[in-house]
């Protein structure tokens, strides 16, 4: 039946994309209303995973609210309690050994590879090209290995202490991450970027979409590579050298027009200066002491001195219990440069073991607000591109 | 510049406005009135020493019991130019719970204004949107305050989403809920 052009009517149309969405990374829920097929408003609705993490840290110890910290970004989680373990650190004055320091590094590097792996290669499913994702978890397998091999734990891990991290890594863990990163920069070229960086399809829906010019990305608070795509070369582990970051060489990668397609960029050279950044930190890793021995009042012991002797004891079951006795009253607000951007806390301390406040800056949450700039006046295909290429993790954003 | 060289020169501009300038491990609090909280951020980021064009952070702090007035909001400013920061903390007081919106300000600052009515009940003058944005809309009270508590037993008074789950789950699977 053909239709009559002259009668029919256009009107705008409200659709509801989420919470359960297989583009949104999670539970994101967005409210688009639609002229055609080009997106007029775009509104997000947050806080479908909110746990109350920031209520429940008050209520415990210093020690005890590590583990809440791996449930923000869940696929990051090494680097989030690097982030709260540094800020609690430099509360009560803590100085790491080097060694613990390193090894620190090595952790949130490899972190950073696959989550970017992660992050790149899902916002390739989204788009359509799926290879990627294959070979992504391929490689992220053996990450997620070496952790297993070094704290147990895959995605969970709450390895690093406050004033160190758990226990030393082992040779074979040395051995294996090093022929990794022998490998890993000719697989990014082989099997990545051969596959998107000139593909035309990929081109097509990337370049161009979801710019963001260098002055309102600062303005809107963007973090991390989401912030560099745009030409800026703001990057905490340079600005604020934490851990052994300020050891090492590394570039910090910026793209020009601040699109989907340089952000991207950004994030694949990223994962090359992360390979190089552990090739450094194995090279350069000391022996010595993983633990801070000067401050027994806020880190465990070690598990043998605990079982010999009366003094470590005490302190043990006190930290378990009790917490810190005394804590520095101040408060600190430390940054730390997480996969997905800078991950803040500010923690307030009242001088007991726990603290009287932990706020949680979460980049997830601020580049989230950033989607309805970015995807106004933009085709509803383009939402799609926009939420893969602000790489969020909703547990984060929800906290 | 340093911490210490910009609370002091907001000192000399707002000599009013700035109750106490406090420093630990290095980082610099000043700590403010809400009254002119605008107007001084906007000198913040204009100005071109200062040129604070990064709002990092935006929260709200809850002293109940240890400090009058209760409530206060922290700003963590950092200039992308100058590569410095400074922490900014307006008291704002529970029977005047409003603070001026910096929204226009940094476009940053327009969601973690709503967490901060959402979790605290503080609410912002001026914000384009002002609605709860982690919890439901029909959510009773404010979680992170002090006085609400961590786990209670509401019985009638829980939140209808919650008891809509449980009476589904027993309506359907004939679960019972203790």
């Amino acid at each position: 039946m053909a239709v009559d052009t002259n009668t029919t009517k256009t009107k705008e149309l409200t659709v509801s994309m989420g919470p359960q969405h297989p583009a949104t990374h999670g539970v994101l829920r967005l409210v688009l209303d639609l002229d055609g097929e080009t997106v007029v408003k775009c509104t997000p609705y947050v806080g479908y995973l909110h746990r109350g993490i920031e209520k429940l840290a008050e209520n415990r110890t210093y020690l005890s609210a590590l583990p809440l910290t791996d449930r923000l970004d869940y696929i990051s989680s090494m680097s989030n309690n690097i982030g709260y373990c540094v800020a609690v650190e430099k509360l009560f004055g803590i100085k790491v050994p080097e060694r613990a320091q390193y090894i620190r590094t090595i952790m949130g590097e490899m972190t950073r590879i696959s989550s970017h792996i992660i992050g790149v290669a899902t916002h390739a499913l989204d788009i359509g090209a799926m290879t990627l994702f294959l070979y992504s978890f391929r490689d992220r397998e053996t990450l997620l290995d070496l952790f297993e091999m070094t704290c147990g734990a895959r995605l969970t891990v709450s390895y690093p202490r406050i004033g160190g991290v758990r226990n030393d890594v082992s040779q074979e863990f040395i051995d294996r991450l090093y022929a990794f990163t022998e490998e890993f920069p000719a697989t990014i070229e082989r099997e990545y970027e051969t596959l998107l960086n000139e593909n035309r399809i990929w081109k097509e829906r990337t370049v161009g979409v979801g710019v963001i010019s260098a002055e309102d990305a600062i303005n809107w608070g963007l973090t991390g590579p989401t912030l560099r795509g745009s030409g800026v070369p703001y990057d905490v582990r340079k600005a604020a050298p934490y851990d052994a970051y300020d050891k090492v060489e590394f570039d910090v990668p910026i793209g020009k027009n601040g699109d989907v397609y340089d952000r991207y960029l950004c994030r694949m050279e990223e994962l090359k200066q992360a390979n190089r950044i552990i090739r450094q930190c194995i090279e350069q890793m000391p022996q010595g002491p993983i633990m801070a021995p000067d401050a027994p009042k806020f880190t465990l012991p070690p598990k043998d001195r605990v079982l010999s002797d009366m003094e470590s004891l005490i302190h043990q079951f006190v930290l378990i219990t009790k917490g810190p006795i005394a804590s520095p009253e101040g408060e600190i607000y430390v940054a730390t440069e997480v996969p997905k951007g800078e991950l803040g806390f500010y923690l307030v301390s009242d001088g007991t073991g726990r603290p009287y406040r932990m706020r949680l800056r979460a980049p997830s949450f601020v580049h989230v607000s950033v989607l309805p700039k970015l995807c106004e006046h933009a085709l509803v295909a383009d939402v799609i591109a926009n939420i893969g290429t602000i790489d969020i993790v909703l547990g984060e954003c929800d906290r | 510049m340093e911490p210490k060289e910009i609370a002091d020169a907001i000192k000399d501009m707002y000599p009013a406005e700035v109750l106490d300038i406090r420093e630990f491990r290095g980082q610099v609090s000043v700590i403010v009135k809400k009254d002119r909280i605008k107007e001084m951020m906007r000198y913040l980021h204009d100005t071109p020493e200062f040129y604070f064009d990064f709002i990092e952070d935006l929260c709200g702090m809850d002293y109940l019991g240890r400090k009058e007035p209760r409530f206060e909001v922290v700003y963590h400013l950092l200039s992308h130019r100058h590569k410095h920061m400074i922490r900014i903390r307006a008291e704002v007081p529970e029977d005047d719970c409003a603070i001026d919106s910096v929204t226009d300000i940094w476009n940053g600052a327009n969601w973690h204004e709503r967490e901060c009515f959402d979790l605290f009940g503080v609410s912002f003058a001026g914000h384009p949107d002002l609605r709860r944005i982690l919890l439901p809309e029909d959510w009773d009270g404010h979680p992170l305050r002090k006085d609400y508590p961590l786990k209670s037993d509401l019985g009638e008074k829980e939140w209808k989403g919650y008891k809509e789950v449980l009476d589904t789950a027993v309506r359907n699977k004939g679960y019972e809920v203790r």
